[in-house]
């Protein structure tokens, strides 16, 4: 009961989870070019980076790839989740429950706050090589996945914990610094490509596209242990890294307090200075780590951002680490809270944390994360598509939208069999079928689609019959 | 003071950028470099605050 009254006062509000938004909560274009620019310039940013160029990625594909993959992030948000999130103005949760059931919505949750812990644990890593760099203990290697040294363990231990007790006691304190440090942010990450491109011997704009493909972005073979990367792999991973929020639809939950549908474009502003200002950035700098040590292959963000532009490097890899996990650490707490409504949010918070904490000792998650973001993105994506037929297409296939609704079921068999059908399927195709994760995103979305219509109206029709 | 904070910010942004864009042409030194972003951080943040947000 004691953190029932002291806990409103540092987190944020969670307003409207079960009514639609009214018109006077409403926010401007700006509101949403400013959310978007500053979280999608996140610490990861500094992994994903070298990621690419890990894999053997050529100059004109990774440009080429990120500049079309992220136009079709953009797009996606445009056409398929603004405009049903600015007429329903719902949570995604609360739009789950009346299409699926709450039990439903219960495993959803499941899924989703364990994908956050993970996802929150990579972003503890990348805080940790921050302090790699003044304390000088063995850190992971590219292509290790267990905790390699006692110094490493203690690190993540210490940021983990300190990230975790921040976000279960002063979320509004690192909300309040993230806001703060965007536009500085923006600024570092540019400033680590401007100096890296320099110490890599460019030193006019000019000379910048010929040396970039012959020193940067060479397109030769990948590091041992990773995947060739090509045009269509880069176009791919950009524009479903985030197909969750997206055509997964976990944006609807933003989007529905935007005045109009068109403010997705606000998107743009996370994609193009993170998702390809950043990233270009980040891969600039590990490709003058190899330059430098060519047996140096180890993707590490706090001794890269240091060597480029020293202790204010440093701080921003420690910011943006700090402020992307604090508030990936909260909704996966809220997710599980979902699942015990009754535990207490602090409590919640702190187990969440420490969940991450572990995760993040474990550097196969960040040295692995492009096929995590993918993972990540398709585990959640079918439910996307099960509240875009049943939003835009129901009754012109003929079953009732918001079955659980209607019927007060717990489960809607229709959406969980779409969901786990699609996602088995996806996953038996990467498996046995060979085919990477990064591809398998788009049909898994029609798939999905077809499948909630044909189990709906079978599932429907046999409870006319009974 | 508010006003004051502001053109703080604005400077503080201007020199985070600046340096490594002189670095980039030649014109100053890496140690330089960090040196005046690291100013330039410590300005952003001491004078932000007072005016984003509030």
């Amino acid at each position: 009961m004691a953190d029932d009254t002291r806990v409103p006062t540092t987190e944020p509000v969670d307003e409207y989870e079960r009514e639609p938004v009214p018109e006077r909560a409403w926010l401007g274009f700006t509101s949403f070019v400013g959310q978007y620019a500053g979280e999608h310039t996140a610490g990861t940013e500094l992994m994903i980076g070298p990621l690419f160029i890990a894999s053997g990625v050529s100059a004109v594909d990774v440009v080429g790839g990120l500049f079309v993959g992220n136009l079709l992030a953009v797009l996606s948000w445009i056409f398929l989740t603004a405009p049903i999130a600015v007429r329903a103005r719902m949570t995604l949760y609360f739009q789950l429950e009346k299409i699926c059931g709450r039990r439903l919505v219960t495993a959803y949750n499941l899924a989703n706050g364990i994908m956050f812990c993970f996802l929150a644990g990579a972003m503890v890593t990348v805080n940790a090589t921050a302090a790699g760099v003044w304390f000088h203990f063995p850190m992971p290697g590219l292509n290790d996945l267990y905790p390699n040294s006692l110094g490493w363990v203690v690190a993540v231990l210490v940021m983990g914990a300190l990230i975790t007790i921040v976000a279960a006691y002063g979320y509004k304190v690192v909300a309040r610094i993230a806001n703060i440090a965007a536009p500085w942010m923006v600024l570092v990450f540019i400033a680590y490509g401007i100096v890296g491109a320099r110490q890599l011997g460019i030193d006019s704009i000019g000379e910048f596209w010929p040396k970039a493909q012959e020193l940067i972005w060479t397109g030769g073979a990948p590091l041992a242990g990773r995947a060739k990367f090509t045009f269509w792999h880069v176009m791919f991973f950009a524009w479903f890294c985030n197909m969750a929020m997206h055509i997964g639809m976990a944006d609807l939950s933003v989007f529905r307090y935007a005045r109009k549908s068109w403010y997705a474009v606000g998107t743009a502003a996370g994609m193009y200075l993170g998702h390809f200002i950043a990233w270009l950035a980040a891969s600039i700098l590990y490709a003058q780590q190899l330059h430098a040590m060519p047996g140096n292959t180890d993707v590490l963000p706090g001794p890269l951002a240091y060597n480029s532009t020293g202790v204010a490097g440093l701080i921003c890899v420690i910011v943006a680490g700090w402020t992307t996990a604090n508030p990936t650490i909260y909704r996966a707490g809220l997710a599980f809270q979902a699942i015990a409504p009754s535990s207490s949010r602090y409590r919640v918070t702190l187990f969440t944390g420490a969940l991450a904490t572990v995760a993040g000792m474990f550097p196969a998650i960040a040295m692995k994360l492009l096929d995590f973001v993918a993972l990540y993105g398709l585990v959640l994506m079918p439910m996307g598509a099960v509240i875009f037929v049943d939003f835009w297409l129901a009754t012109r296939f003929g079953f009732s939208d918001r079955y659980a609704e209607r019927t007060g079921v717990g489960i809607n068999w229709a959406a969980g069999l779409a969901w786990a059908l699609t996602l088995a399927g996806c996953l038996a195709i990467v498996k046995m079928g060979g085919l990477e994760i990064y591809f398998v995103g788009l049909p898994g979305w029609f798939a999905a689609a077809i499948l909630y219509i044909i189990l709906s109206r079978w599932v429907q029709r046999k409870e006319v019959r009974t | 003071m508010k006003t004051a904070a502001r053109m703080v910010s604005l400077a503080a942004l201007v020199a985070t950028i600046v340096p490594p864009v002189l670095f980039f042409f030649g014109h100053i030194d890496l140690d330089a470099t960090k040196q005046w972003m690291l100013v330039a951080t410590v300005a952003w943040f001491a004078a932000t605050p007072v005016w984003m947000d509030r």
